[in-house]
């Protein structure tokens, strides 16, 4: 008798000696609605082949992390995303976080910024420093980063439909605050296939869209080498209601498909691909997270290698900044939150994530404030320093149940891409919302699990206490709108109109050729050209996107 | 009842005089059966019957919608009104509905030449004709020189609803599988100009030639309708398509087709409209005479049948009496 | 009159420059799945079109999804243009990430009949529209 066979009849034993015993529940799943089994034992990962599936700490295929010494060489980043009110608001919120130990600035924008849109834009009204900080030109960026030396800090911008833009904002402060452009390091996110699918903050169609991400790929390895161009992001996925499989597929064949571009738009893939990088959410199942990241660095390993041939290893390591879920957190009895926040943020630390941001317990009531901010930042230094899992490298790994959770998202994701490919890739699954009704049916089985109280929300929808709300939320005086718009017709003044309406013809004269677009906006950001101006001018060639009506 | 007359002379008083939110009162009235309905119809009848009608079918994520806006922009530059049905399947489970094609028009929203409504398609039997028709009747009094009702086409109500235009467009996608063979036979029949959209995919031609083939096979009409490529996405070929319409709206006048046309609508309607008239007559007198009930449950236990049943039933309230009488 | 053919006609709108439109979703297929026929807009409208929309669509209730915090500035605005367009008796409804003390003023200063939060049950405003409605019922 193999060990095998006896494992198995001891398997079987156990199996009658839980028949007869009652559980909690009739069907036991991940909050993604994965099925789990009672327990998990060596016959689950009978197939796996430590060498081949895991393998060492930086090495392919990369499972157990992309650092030979993870966090005993340095920690990850703690990167709170903040932003709000204007340059001048935020400038003083991020001095005050690299003063309480935070490693990497993250910027908010507020939405006109986010749509392409000056502050006194119609359509901006009473959103103004609302979510994020209102930036319009290049005088916004130069207050934004005063007195904050951006070669000694990585900054993350999340941007995307306007992405190029803003990036020339901060490259042109760079240049003016005498740092060389190859010393710049940071992220944009920049990642516009999940807009359409997800997060819905899109401005031009899919094609145009494409072209600016592969002309930053090419500006940025010729000129900007340290900066991450890309952040392809599951966290707007998982916000929108996905399953943990569903983000994971989603955004790697995201991922995949900015591979395919950059390649089509004849870079080579190793130019490009050590540059890009990934965002995940951190959501509540707590190994069903661990087991997300770890099977999202072994597929783009793969991937990488055997089907886009990339020869530099650091095109094979998936990198990735995480949030922790907002979408998890309750108005009710917020100060719950701060456990929720926690949890999660150990398992994207137990993931092997390179950078987090925790999110603050008021987040779903407001913007944070700055105690809450704290305490946020405070939880990622407790579990850095005080937990102890930061001390030895993947130590969940060689559970049977996380190694097997793992390999069956990674089969699971590779259905996907089986379905994407049916449906003629990314652009095409998007163009017959493929992406938006899984995500759609997710969210609404979600919200139904959660009313009928088949998924217990603590505080929700069980042990609720009907409390008011006592906390201290933070408040964008009104004010700032009004001031942000003084200070954009006081630059439309003083600043040389003749040379930003030439620079404006000449960006839309080669936005309708091939040649790359980057510089005409870097020499119109310079100018002062506004965010607002340049995107009009680009939506003139390239239009706008119009959504699916799908439900 | 007397005060709710009086409201509804005032909201067809109202839309005559181009007020939107008459129209849209007005639409909910006829959409809902409501008892006021016939009234407000007979009022607004004589200033029916200048507006053109252009029916929009094909499959679900076809364009539909997209061209419709499309084809707006063009309808507008060339200085008309336009009324829009946008019709979306009612849930046979809830009888709910959710109605999204406006998402694509939204650019039109705010011109007031432009009125849009979106319909499901609640599932009542026959209702789906004939409140998108008497729909249009309210958009048609309203002054809307273009009429479109944009709909869904799988099913026998669709091609109900295309009756009522003067105008049919089917719409087709390469990508979408629908190649030719799969069109129904019913919805190729109706079709007066054929739209291939997406042309910018694979198969496009292939699809013309295919639809091409179908009408050679069908031999000399007095009409061919054309086979046009469109992109709605970017609006290559909506002029086209505009263009065609125009053509045929032209070949309906000078033929003489329109008026035949509309005299078979006005034939089916005045039919319908009699059939309605009788069989409400018939049920309210057979309310107030006869236990229906009874009736039923005699026939159930097999001591009547419905046969004989029905003919003492309209003897009873007099229905062939009456007739006779004045007949002779 | 014929009762079947009567749906309660509900504008979800998203008015605003955010896209998060999960709960606005979400909420149109629970009053589509409860018998109620849904009006979307679509994302990124201003308060002009969500008005001229409620009314050519002649719906018996608004409902507004912002998660962006211009709520105070968008919700009032829209109420007001209802009213002159002689929709005031519009139930007018607003969702999204709403703080307590905002609320009660929307609230109290009839900016909305309504406020539903996250972790609102979808039942709750179901339940809500539906008594509503119904008294309210013009026709």
């Amino acid at each position: 008798m193999s060990a095998s066979d006896s494992l198995k009849k001891y398997l079987v034993k156990w199996q009658q000696d839980m028949h007869n015993l009652e559980e909690r529940e009739e069907k036991f799943t991940t909050i993604s609605g994965e099925p789990l089994k009672a327990l998990y034992t060596p016959l689950d990962t009978n197939s796996l082949d430590y060498e081949n599936d895991l393998g060492f700490p930086g090495s392919y295929p990369y499972t157990r992390g992309v650092q030979p010494n993870m966090y005993r060489g340095r920690l990850w980043t703690m990167r709170q995303f903040s932003g709000f009110g204007d340059a001048f608001d935020s400038n003083k919120r991020y001095r005050y976080l690299l003063g309480q130990g935070q490693t990497g600035l993250s910027v908010a924008f507020d939405m006109p910024t986010i749509m392409g849109y000056d502050s006194d834009h119609e359509r901006s009204f009473g959103e103004v420093g609302r979510c994020g900080v209102a930036i319009d030109s290049l005088e916004d960026m130069e207050v934004l980063f005063n007195r904050i030396p951006l070669d000694q800090v990585t900054t993350s911008m999340t941007i995307n439909g306007p992405a190029a833009i803003i990036w020339c904002m901060y490259l042109a402060n760079a240049e003016k605050q005498g740092i060389k452009l190859s010393d710049l390091g940071g992220t944009i996110q920049n990642d516009i296939l999940k807009e359409y699918i997800a997060q819905k903050s899109w401005i031009f169609p899919p094609e145009p869209s494409m072209r600016l991400i592969t002309d930053i790929f090419d500006f940025a390895a010729e000129n900007v080498p340290c900066w991450n161009t890309i952040s392809i992001s599951g966290y707007h996925i998982r916000e929108a209601g996905s399953t943990a499989v569903q983000e994971l597929a989603f955004t790697l064949a995201d991922g995949f498909a900015y591979v395919e571009a950059g390649i089509k738009a004849g870079l080579k893939v190793d130019s490009f691909a050590p540059r890009l990088s990934f965002f995940f959410n951190a959501h509540m199942d707590f190994f069903e997270e661990v087991c997300k990241y770890r099977a999202a660095r072994r597929i783009w390993a793969r991937r990488m290698k055997e089907k886009y041939g990339a020869k530099d290893p650091r095109s094979l390591k998936l990198r990735f900044h995480t949030q922790t879920a907002g979408c998890s957190l309750t108005a009710q009895e917020p100060e719950n939150n701060i456990v929720r926040t926690a949890l999660e943020a150990l398992s994207a630390v137990l993931g092997g994530t390179q950078s987090l941001h925790t999110n603050s317990m008021d987040e779903v009531l407001a913007l944070p404030t700055e105690k809450a901010v704290k305490i946020a930042l405070r939880t990622q230094q407790v579990i850095a320093h005080e937990s102890g899992v930061a001390n030895t490298i993947d130590p969940l790994a060689g559970s049977y149940f996380v190694e097997s959770l793992t390999a069956k998202m990674e089969a699971e994701a590779e259905e996907y891409f089986n379905r994407i490919d049916q449906l003629g890739g990314v652009l095409a699954a998007i163009d017959c919302g493929f992406f938006q009704q899984e995500i759609a049916d997710a969210a609404y089985t979600y919200q139904k699990a959660v009313d009928s109280c088949k998924r217990v929300v603590v505080g929700e929808n069980r042990y609720n206490s009907e409390e008011p709300v006592q906390i201290e939320l933070l408040k964008i005086d009104p004010a700032v709108e009004e001031k942000q718009v003084g200070r954009l017709k006081e630059l439309k003044q003083k600043r040389d109109n003749n040379a930003v309406n030439r620079s404006l013809v000449d960006l839309k004269n080669t936005a309708a050729k091939k040649d790359n677009i980057i510089p005409k906006i870097f020499s119109a950001v310079k100018l002062y050209a506004t965010e607002g101006e340049i995107v009009a001018a680009l939506k003139e060639v390239f239009g706008e996107y119009r959504e699916k009506p799908l439900f | 009842m007397a005060i709710r007359g009086v409201l509804m002379h005032q909201l067809v008083k109202d839309l005559l005089n181009g007020n939107r939110r008459a129209a849209a009162r007005l639409i909910t009235i006829v959409e809902n059966e409501d008892d006021q309905k016939r009234s407000l119809l007979k009022e607004i009848y004589p200033h029916t019957g200048n507006a053109f009608i252009v029916g929009i079918t094909g499959a679900p994520g076809a364009g539909k919608s997209s061209l419709v806006d499309r084809l707006l922009q063009q309808i507008r530059s060339d200085g008309l009104t336009a009324g829009i049905i946008a019709v979306d399947p009612t849930s046979p489970f809830s009888g709910g509905a959710i109605l999204g094609d406006r998402i694509r028009m939204q650019d039109h929203a705010l011109d007031s030449a432009v009125f849009i409504r979106s319909m499901g398609t609640r599932g009542s039997l026959g209702g789906l004709s004939r409140s998108t028709r008497e729909a249009i009747q309210v958009l048609d009094a309203f002054g809307k020189d273009i009429i479109i009702v944009e709909t869904v086409g799988v099913g026998q109500s669709e091609v109900d609803i295309v009756k009522t235009a003067d105008s049919t467009v089917v719409m087709l996608t390469p990508a979408g599988g629908d190649s030719v063979q799969t069109i129904k036979a019913g919805i190729m029949e109706i079709a007066d100009v054929f739209v291939i959209n997406k042309a910018d995919l694979p198969g496009s031609d292939r699809s013309a030639t295919e639809i091409n083939m179908m009408l050679d096979m069908n031999g000399e009409k007095p009409w061919r309708p054309p086979v046009l490529s469109t992109v709605s996405i970017n609006g290559e070929g909506v002029n086209e398509l505009w263009l065609a319409l125009q053509e045929h709206r032209q070949y309906l006048e000078e033929s003489g087709k329109l008026l035949e046309v509309r005299k078979q609508r006005v034939r089916r309607e005045l039919t319908e409209q009699v059939e309605y008239l009788v069989k409400t007559r018939i049920w309210e007198d057979v309310r107030d005479t006869i236990e229906l009930d009874d009736l039923v449950e005699k026939i159930t236990k097999r001591l009547q049948d419905p046969y004989s049943a029905a003919g003492e039933l309209l003897e009873k309230i007099n229905f062939f009496k009456e007739d006779q009488g004045e007949g002779v | 009159m014929n009762a079947n053919a009567k749906k309660i006609r509900v504008l979800v709108a998203k008015p605003g420059l955010d896209g998060h439109d999960r709960g606005a979703r979400v909420v149109a297929r629970a009053l589509r799945d409860a018998g109620m026929e849904v009006i979307y807009t679509g994302l990124h409208q201003t308060p002009e079109q969500v008005v001229e929309t409620a009314l050519q669509e002649d719906v018996d209730v608004v409902g507004l999804s912002i998660l962006s915090g211009a709520h105070m500035t968008i919700a009032p605005r829209i109420k007001e243009m209802l009213k002159e367009k002689d929709m005031g008796d519009v139930l007018f409804l607003v969702g999204g990430i709403i703080p307590g003390e905002d609320a009660e003023k929307l609230l109290a200063e009839g900016n909305a009949d309504q406020i539903f939060t996250p972790g609102d049950p979808l039942d709750k405003i179901i339940n809500y529209i539906n008594g509503r409605v119904n008294i309210n019922r013009k026709s």
